[in-house]
């Protein structure tokens, strides 16, 4: 599968500027020209981008390009962790239904059906409001909120690959259940549940955003993307860079998301 | 043959090529062939050599990639391929109809039949609204469909193989076509099916003057069915001529070595090695120099067949013609069959089933469940009773839902019986899951599967397939590994290096060669072989079955042999058991089953392969369904005597030593035909 | 089929009640909470530690579960309403009602008036949007499928996955940007208050926009992908090759059966909608249930955040089951055995 990220030049365009801010992400410190939480008291407020700050600095002063090359490194924090931690329990879950059967299928389909009956944004306005907003939180919340749906996926792909037979040779063997489900049927199942994985960084990058700008992403100051297109709207009528950079920000990251998720899906 | 009238479909030199990543490949070359109204035209060939292609540019349908390099393809004179694409609609259907392959597939799921089959007619004979039901009942009882008016409000899903597939045929003459293509009409149906609608589709042919192309890798089939034949190879035709010639004196080599490796019906001929081509249909980018076939020729000569120049099709008697450079100057050797030696000593019980029942619950969800208080379905195995023995071979014979598959899956603890015994080396492990069996139990029974395809794991390579297997008997470190593997290749005559490459890599025939290796990973002293070859070409299918046999001889091995495909058991098996929805019809030694006396489902299943005559008196009409506590074959069954067929079951009676029949009639009755 | 059906219905009424404890107990997990929720920030540890017995806050969560649902049948009163526990809230309806879902703590109102006002301005943005999104998903859906490859597939197909990746709100923003503040065509805000110098209309003009572009052009990928994919089964092919006319292979054959899933995916994008409609309401200030549920939410309103759960819940497994209902209309695999 990766050799054909190179070969589609849409999922590698989409490869490449993930790439892109995963190392401004991570060369952070060293290439952003001020520390995103300085407040600057000598007057630099809501200035126009200079030479001095090459996007400007917002109502505190702060440097706006600064503060956007922080946000990615906020993005690259949570996103990861907190799609990955789903995709791990919605593996486990659905390969662990689809494979034993009865019963134990059973309970955690109508368990995923009432998860996946609330609406996303619901389940993460209840869970922040009751646990408050954190990075542990988040990744709580996004993991309730997406592991059904995933776990759905990936039981409908073992169930089918149950079948085949390869398993029933390996069933044959008495080789164990565990090493069944890991070795011989997992590996075939990868295709859509990458693609899927892809997809949903995209949107998780997109609800990051959407829980900033409503006031439910990570506590400021932290420089969070979503959060800061709403602290900057009310300057829309002057200075609408302000709010439309984090916005273009998010755009190229979710973009890149889908495209490298079109890219794998054919 | 006057060359002035226009024959029904003429090809002129068709050549087609598919544009693929790798590069180009020619798929059909230089195809010339003419037939007749009224003539059955039989196009052979295996896997790969560009009959499909053929069949669609018939219909003037190129597919997306391949485009035409030269050549016509003309019905009464016009070219199909020229056409524009009014043209095209208006030739297809009155001027040539096809029915595919697959025909569930070939409808559409969310039509009823009766839409699908009203919209052929009015598009093409819209003047007949009128009276278009009536016509499409008629039509319907032509193709022999029991009550026909009952399928129109249908949908396909709800139709069997062979019913979908005599509706297919309907759909495709209801435009009242001068050509019909039938592209595998059969595959996938049933044997006893495939000859009804094999022997159908001669009949209309007759019955409505069509020229009608029949393309197929069943050589038996097209050797029943039709006039004249063509042998494909490779994209080109290499032989052409009447069946009866081309059959019985066959000119090309190709012709010659698929005809040796069928297997054939003949009383009194022992069990015997399978004839095999050794190789692989070449995917030619540009035409070779000299014969396509050289490669794996028997008889090739270097100097004439090899570098020589384009070899043209050349007549060899009246309406016979082959394409070969050594025409004439080929001694077709006597088919050495290496016969095997006939005393080989049978040994220990392996395997015993006794009165084995399986019954599944009916499916359906929670409430399905409560209102009908689990109601059973008809059993997948019925008292079924036979042995195993070390170095023989048994072959369960039946066709689908006879239950041989879920009893392979019994004995390997795929599945638990509900009664009964497996006993394997004297243990019952009916009941055992293969978790809960030993391991010595676990290595004694391997099973071998049907499809290629889905027998290894593709995201392993060979050598990490088998490696897995080999784990199964203790720790093994890295250097012994690499050499048992290479061993275990070697023992199905494959190379050390294939340990490196994927499954998707291998032909056919290797990855079931892989499979076996995988088997015999845990030394087994039964290996369950479920249809083995059933989706192989017929020139590879020898190779794995001579491997079988090797495990045989060299191992001690018994191996329980699961097929459909008579004349295939007839070569290898020792003893044979006969299955009909799971429940034992009839039991003996080869030369026992296939000779008279016959149980009635016996006798139809080896008429269809054309090695007994069948009867058709029967006596009266059989009630619908399968009343419960008679005879499982009663709906289908030649030889009914009357009310006690679906009333009461069979006896089983041992008409000889060793030799068993379950039926109602007596011996004497089921004797030969006269 | 009716089992089927009955079968699907009865997995709903338990998906609701599932779903409705799962939301009490993440509300009302610990008694203190409530209390002082109620009361505000300023009370008094012994103020709330009464509060919490005189509402019986220290019983099991399943029998204040069981209370809760008795209330809300009806069958029982709403504690919070009785004289003694002091609170001062008083329901024109009683204290027993079928539908009582006790009091906003926001707004010191019952909950069923607070939502009564609020939700017909949420149907009518989702109506209007969905009247939109319908038509425009599926006909650009379908023609991309017909016509794949060709050039303005590619450039619709391009486009459409950059929307795609719009969040509502950048996407809220950037109208905003134009129609507002450069053009001033538009409203910034939607509050809908009679006598408003702009008409409801336009109003209703930005938040719909934004829902339909953010809904429609999910929808077309998922109808343009089931087109192209139906194309390349055996029954299409085999159709052409029966002769019959493009337009009845087109209807017939193939979009009767490419329809079929993405008709499903529609009304689940209704749940979608009402993730969409509270990010859109609150970004217009538009007077809906959507934006009544975030300041509920950071408020701490623990009964209207219960209500208005309940109410998404409900709209969520209803459309799930008309989904159920359209695929049975549409698929004779499942409808006939």
């Amino acid at each position: 599968m990766l050799r054909g990220v190179g070969e589609r030049p849409l999922a590698a365009t989409g490869a490449t500027i993930l790439l892109l801010w995963a190392c401004i992400a991570l060369a952070a410190p060293w290439i952003a020209p001020y520390d995103p939480l300085a407040l600057d008291f000598s007057g630099a407020i809501n200035h126009a981008p200079s030479a001095k700050h090459w996007l400007g600095t917002d109502s505190l002063g702060r440097d706006l390009l600064s503060r956007i090359i922080f946000g990615a490194r906020t993005l690259f924090a949570v996103v990861p962790l907190a799609v990955g931690s789903a995709f791990v329990v919605g593996i486990a879950l659905g390969a662990i239904a689809a494979y034993s059967g009865g019963l134990i299928d059973q309970v955690v389909s109508r368990a995923s059906d009432v998860m996946l009956a609330f609406p996303a944004l619901i389940i993460y306005v209840i869970l922040l409001t009751s646990l408050g907003p954190s990075l542990i939180n988040i990744v709580i919340a996004v993991t309730l909120a997406y592991a059904p749906g995933v776990g759905r996926l990936a039981r409908g792909q073992v169930l089918a690959i149950k079948e085949l037979d390869y398993v029933k040779a390996a069933q044959a063997r008495g080789d164990h259940p565990l090493s069944i489900i890991v070795f011989e049927i997992l590996p075939n199942a990868r295709g859509p549940l990458v693609v899927d994985l892809s997809l949903r960084a995209g949107y998780t990058v997109i609800l990051t955003g959407t829980l900033g700008f409503l006031g439910l992403g990570l506590p400021p100051p932290t420089p969070d993307w979503g959060a800061m297109v709403v602290e900057n709207t009310q300057l829309l009528s002057s200075h609408w860079h302000m709010a439309v950079v984090p916005c273009l920000a998010i755009v190229s990251v979710v973009v890149a998301c889908n495209f490298l998720a079109d890219g794998l899906r054919d | 043959m006057s060359t002035n009238a226009a024959a029904a479909v003429q090809i002129e030199g068709l050549t087609i090529a598919y544009q693929a990543a790798g590069g180009s490949t020619l798929a059909v070359r230089g195809l010339s062939l003419r037939v007749e109204r009224g003539e059955t035209f039989g196009l052979v060939g295996e896997s790969g050599c560009g009959k499909s292609t053929a069949a669609l540019a018939l219909l003037g349908y190129l597919a997306p990639g391949a485009h035409r390099i030269a050549g016509a393809v003309r019905l009464l004179g016009e070219d199909i391929l020229q056409a524009s694409p009014e043209r095209l609609r208006a030739l297809r259907g009155p001027g040539v109809a096809m029915v595919h392959q697959d025909p569930v597939g070939a409808l559409n799921p969310v039509l009823t039949l009766g839409e699908q089959l009203l919209e052929t007619l009015r598009c093409h004979r819209p003047q007949e609204y009128a009276g278009m039901r009536a016509e499409l009942l008629q039509m319907l009882g032509r193709v022999a469909l029991p009550e026909p008016a009952s399928f129109l409000a249908r949908y396909p899903h709800q139709a069997s193989g062979g019913q979908l597939q005599r509706i297919a045929i309907a759909m495709a003459l209801l435009a009242r076509p001068r050509v019909l293509v039938l592209d595998e009409p059969t595959t996938g149906l049933d044997v006893t099916v495939e000859a009804e609608v094999a022997q159908l589709v001669a009949d209309l042919a007759r019955d409505f003057d069509m020229a009608v192309i029949y393309i197929s890798h069943n050589l038996g089939l097209i050797r029943r069915v039709c006039g004249r034949i063509g042998v494909m190879y490779a994209g080109e035709l290499v032989e052409q001529g009447l069946a009866a010639t081309v059959f019985g004196a066959p000119a090309h080599p190709y012709t010659m070595a698929l005809l040796a490796c069928l297997p054939q019906i003949a009383p009194g001929q022992p069990p015997a090695r399978l004839a095999t081509i050794a190789g692989r249909v070449p995917k030619l980018d540009k035409e070779p120099d000299g014969c396509s076939y050289a490669p794996r020729c028997a008889f090739v000569r270097d100097q004439v067949c090899v570098d020589s120049g384009a070899i043209v099709m050349a007549p060899v008697a009246a309406e016979h013609a082959a394409r070969c450079a050594r025409l004439g100057m080929l001694h077709q050797a006597a088919p050495d069959h290496s016969a095997v030696a006939v005393d080989r000593t049978v040994g220990a019980l392996r395997l015993s089933l006794q009165s084995v029942w399986k019954r599944y619950a009916t499916a359906g969800g929670l409430l399905a469940r409560l209102g009908r208080q689990g109601a059973l379905a008809t059993p997948a195995a019925a008292e079924v009773s036979f042995d195993v023995r070390a170095g023989e071979i048994v072959a369960l014979v039946g066709e689908s839902g006879s239950g041989k598959s879920t009893l392979a899956r019994l004995v390997a603890g795929l599945e638990q019986v509900t009664s009964g015994q497996v006993l394997v080396d004297a243990v019952d492990v009916g009941g055992l899951r293969p978790r809960q069996r030993s391991d010595q139990q676990l290595a004694a029974v391997q099973l071998v599967f049907q499809n290629p395809d889905r027998t290894l794991n593709p995201s392993h390579r060979v050598g990490r397939i088998l490696a897995r297997a080999l784990r199964r008997g203790g720790r093994i470190d890295e250097r012994s590994m690499r050499d048992r593997v290479s061993a275990l290749l070697s023992q199905v005559q494959l190379p050390p290096e294939t340990a490196t490459q994927w499954p998707h890599a291998l032909s056919g025939g290797q990855r079931q060669r892989v499979a076996i290796a995988r088997a015999l990973a845990g030394k087994p002293q039964l290996v369950l072989a479920d249809e083995p070859v059933s989706a192989l070409d017929v020139s590879v299918q020898g190779a794995i079955i001579n491997l079988l046999l090797d495990v045989r001889d060299n191992t001690g091995a018994a191996i329980l042999f699961i097929s459909h495909d008579l004349a295939l058991v007839h070569a290898i098996a020792d003893r044979v058991v006969v299955l009909r929805r799971g429940k034992v019809m009839e039991a003996g030694s080869r030369a026992a089953v296939f000779a008279p006396p016959y149980h009635p489902y016996t006798r139809t299943l080896l008429a269809a392969a054309g090695a007994a005559k069948d009867v058709s008196h029967v006596l009266e009409p059989a009630p619908p369904g399968l009343p419960p506590g008679g005879c499982l074959h009663v709906d289908k069954c030649r030889q009914r005597i009357g009310p006690i067929c679906w009333q009461q079951t069979p006896p089983e009676r041992e008409v000889a030593p060793g030799h068993r029949i379950t039926c109602h009639r007596a011996t004497a009755e089921l004797m030969d035909v006269p | 089929m009716t089992g089927f059906l009955a079968q699907r219905l009865l997995q709903y009424i338990l998906t609701l009640i599932a779903g409705s404890f799962a939301v009490f107990v993440a509300t009302e997990f610990s008694p203190g909470t409530v209390s002082s929720k109620i009361l505000g920030p300023y009370a008094v540890q012994s103020q709330v530690d009464s509060l919490s017995a005189r509402l019986r806050l220290d019983d099991p969560l399943i029998e204040r579960y069981g209370r809760w649902l008795t209330t809300l049948a009806g069958l029982t009163d709403n504690p919070m309403a009785a004289k003694e526990v002091g609170l001062g809230l008083s329901d024109p309806r009683g204290t027993r009602y079928v539908g009582n879902l006790g009091f906003s703590l926001m707004l010191k109102e019952p909950v069923i008036d607070v939502l009564a006002d609020r939700i017909g301005y949420t149907i009518l943005l989702t109506v209007c949007s969905i009247a939109l999104i319908v038509p425009i998903a599926f006909g650009i859906g379908v023609w991309c499928g017909l016509k794949a490859g060709s050039l303005l597939d590619r450039v619709l197909s391009t486009l459409m996955a950059v929307l795609t990746a719009l969040p509502e709100f950048a996407f809220a923003v950037g109208l905003t940007l134009v129609f507002v503040i450069w053009l001033g065509w538009l409203p910034g805000t939607s509050m809908m208050l009679p006598g408003d110098k702009w008409g409801m209309v336009s109003q209703l003009v930005m938040p719909t926009a934004v829902l339909v572009v953010a809904s429609a052009t999910y929808v077309a990928r998922i109808v343009r992908a089931s087109v192209v994919e139906t194309r390349k089964r055996p029954f299409v092919r085999a159709a052409e090759l029966k002769g019959l006319p493009p337009r009845v292979v087109v209807v017939q054959h193939v979009l009767r059966n490419a329809l079929i899933a993405p008709v499903t995916v529609i009304l689940l994008q209704v749940n979608w909608l009402l993730t969409g409609v509270v990010v859109v309401e609150s970004i217009f200030a538009y007077p809906g249930v959507g934006s009544l549920l975030l300041q509920a939410a950071l408020f701490g309103d623990i009964y209207l955040v219960q209500a208005l759960t309940l109410m998404a819940l409900t709209v969520a497994v209803g459309t799930q089951f008309l989904g159920d209902l359209c695929y049975m209309a549409l698929d004779p695999r499942i409808r006939v055995a």
